[in-house]
């Protein structure tokens, strides 16, 4: 088997006296799809921070790419998008995937083609020249991914990408996620919407700081005796 | 090289921003237009003097001082009516010879002492017109007993000279100024300190908005997602905010010198390098702040308490005179240093080879305030 994307051991996080992370171990191989799903306050996030090196954990020990975290360098081969769209809105989009292209470290000669491959992925070709403050919020977290995915890298990490994406762009994006998973990358992405859970290839359920529950939708509903990860979510959450 | 991207990013991001160019660059000039229209006309205040049964003599005198104009008033019931219904600002009463009595209105200290030197010059000069008199009347006596004397004994008029008084020669003063020219006044000697001023204000308030947005907006966390140093995003605002320091500088001394009239002595490079350093230092201290705030409103509430105060200390009012714990305040100001810096270079021309302390501390306030920048950036990423 390949080494892991993402290979967390026994991670510990506490801010004060709250308990945000309780020995969570997770793996996502490559070309695999990761799930993390979780109401909010979960430890989501911290999950996030913490593989990005953005957050030290008090306990165990978070390797991506197979380099400890926290790593600068590193930080060039992985893709990350955040709740927020964090977008320049004086510049216009080409002129914001040209600033975090080059801060990610694209190489010169590649960033222009770069940049209109992932503008194309999201559909945003038409409107590159336009500045950022007009989009719409579809617009701008579209922009938003297409920034995370400058610079082919080895392991996408997404927070909630698609809120606020209509429904056909969404299915847009899903294809898109699956055919980066098949040329070999990871993908750790969080979500609310429980039925694209049913589209990854495992589901963690995050509940309090803890991993409550792992494997993949099938089997995570045969586990639970329902129909739908929503269905489990609801159960691990012991409101049904 | 990312830091340059990084600078290019943040001066390309202000030149969108219009309204911020304007507060940058028109706002100083006219804020200064404005203080040098009020500075030069509160130079020639004047003031109405009453007066009550004051020799007529004093009272020409007095009326002959520059800015000072006499009303006579017949009784001290009329006088103080005119005192209280602010139509005179003083009111001079005689009541016995060389003796008299000064009610002031003293709502403005300019014009109180106004009133006071005025009535000093006047008695003074009725002084010295008097003794005039007594001399010209004990030089007519003289040359009148010297007549007599040759009349009656002819023989000793020869060995009795009466010396010639020659006419005193009017004295001449020559006025040689070292800056500027005898309309120099208080606007000139705040200039400098100004121009530091509107650096170190638009500097701090601009970048400490700018980095706070980044950070709400999550840019700040979306660039720390990638390999980009810590220090980097610091240099890299360092640059752009120091480029815009620079042409801010320009204009400002541009205008002061194209259509104020100020001179400037000392050479504009060494302007330029004061007013580079003193944007760098507020740039850190602005950024520093940012982490402190919450959010726009909270970094405003920096300005009363850190900015505005610095101006008082940093010798815009003169602190030699105040108690030692009051200077004290201003040398922990970085606008004190650069304010000196720039009244030495401007006023008197000094090099920036004699200004070494000040361009010394603003390097320290510059090395301490980036270091806790780029150590503080630790708490949103660990590398």
């Amino acid at each position: 088997m390949t080494e892991p994307v993402i290979d967390l051991k026994h991670l510990q996080k506490t801010f004060g006296q709250q308990t945000v992370l309780a020995d969570v171990t997770l793996q996502i191989a490559p070309g695999e799809i990761l799930g993390l799903i979780g109401p909010s306050g979960a430890g989501k996030s911290t999950v996030i921070k913490t593989a990005l090196g953005m957050e030290v954990a008090d306990g165990g020990e978070a390797r991506v790419l197979q380099t400890h975290m926290p790593n600068r360098q590193l930080l060039g081969r992985i893709g990350y998008m955040a709740q927020e769209d964090a977008l320049y809105e004086a510049l216009t989009g080409a002129e914001n995937l040209r600033f975090f292209g080059r801060m990610k470290g694209v190489k010169k000669a590649v960033l222009a083609a770069d940049i209109a491959h992932v503008a194309a992925v999201v559909d945003l070709t038409a409107d590159l020249e336009k500045p950022v403050a007009g989009y719409s919020g579809g617009m701008k977290r579209r922009l938003s991914l297409a920034i995370a995915l400058l610079g082919a890298p080895e392991l996408l990490i997404l927070d909630e990408p698609t809120v606020g994406i209509d429904p056909a762009l969404r299915r847009k994006i899903w294809s898109e996620l699956h055919q980066l998973r098949d040329e070999g990358r990871g993908i750790l992405i969080t979500t609310h919407v429980m039925d694209e859970a049913e589209l990854v290839d495992h589901v963690a359920l995050l509940l309090g700081g803890k991993l409550m529950a792992y494997g993949t939708p099938a089997a995570l509903e045969t586990q639970y005796a329902v129909d739908s990860i929503e269905a489990v979510f609801l159960k691990a959450e012991g409101v049904a | 090289m990312r830091a340059i991207y990084i600078a290019q990013r943040v001066i390309h991001e202000l030149i969108r921003d219009k309204r911020t160019m304007a507060l940058m660059f028109v706002a100083p000039v006219l804020i200064m237009f404005l203080m040098k229209l009020i500075f030069t006309q509160s130079t020639t205040t004047s003031v109405t003097v009453a007066t009550v049964g004051v020799d007529g003599n004093v009272r020409s005198a007095l009326n002959a001082v520059k800015h000072v104009a006499v009303t006579n008033k017949a009784s001290n019931a009329a006088a103080q009516h005119a005192l209280k219904t602010q139509k005179v600002d003083a009111v001079i009463r005689q009541t016995k010879p060389a003796h008299y009595t000064v009610t002031y209105a003293n709502t403005d200290a300019t014009k109180t002492n106004l009133v006071k030197a005025g009535f000093n010059a006047a008695l003074t000069a009725n002084g010295i017109k008097t003794l005039k008199q007594t001399t010209l009347k004990l030089s007519q006596t003289v040359s009148q007993m010297a007549t007599t004397i040759a009349k009656v004994a002819p023989q000793a008029a020869g060995s009795l000279k009466v010396p010639q008084t020659e006419p005193a020669a009017a004295t001449k003063i020559t006025d040689r100024y070292q800056y500027g020219d005898k309309d120099t006044g208080f606007f000139n000697k705040i200039v400098p300190i100004l121009m530091g001023f509107f650096v170190f204000f638009f500097v701090f308030l601009i970048s400490g908005m700018a980095l706070l947005k980044e950070r709400t907006t999550g840019t700040l966390d979306r660039l720390l997602a990638t390999p980009v140093r810590r220090g980097e995003i610091v240099m890299g605002y360092m640059l752009s905010y120091g480029i815009l320091a620079l042409i801010q500088t320009v204009i400002i001394v541009l205008c002061t010198v194209g259509f104020m009239g100020v001179e400037i002595t000392g050479t504009l490079a060494a302007v330029m390098v004061i007013n580079f350093l003193l944007a760098l230092v507020a740039l850190a201290f602005g950024i520093l702040l940012s982490t402190l705030a919450q959010s726009e409103f909270q970094m405003m509430q920096f300005i009363p308490i850190l900015v505005i105060p610095q101006v008082f200390f940093s010798g815009i009012v003169p602190l030699d005179s105040l108690a030692a714990w009051v200077k004290d305040i201003s040398y922990v100001l970085p606008l004190t240093y650069a304010g000196h810096a720039m009244t030495q270079i401007i006023m008197y021309g000094t090099r920036l080879s004699a200004l070494g302390l000040d361009i010394g501390v603003l390097l320290l306030f510059l090395i301490v305030l980036t270091a806790l920048n780029v150590r503080g950036m630790r708490r949103y990423r660990k590398v």
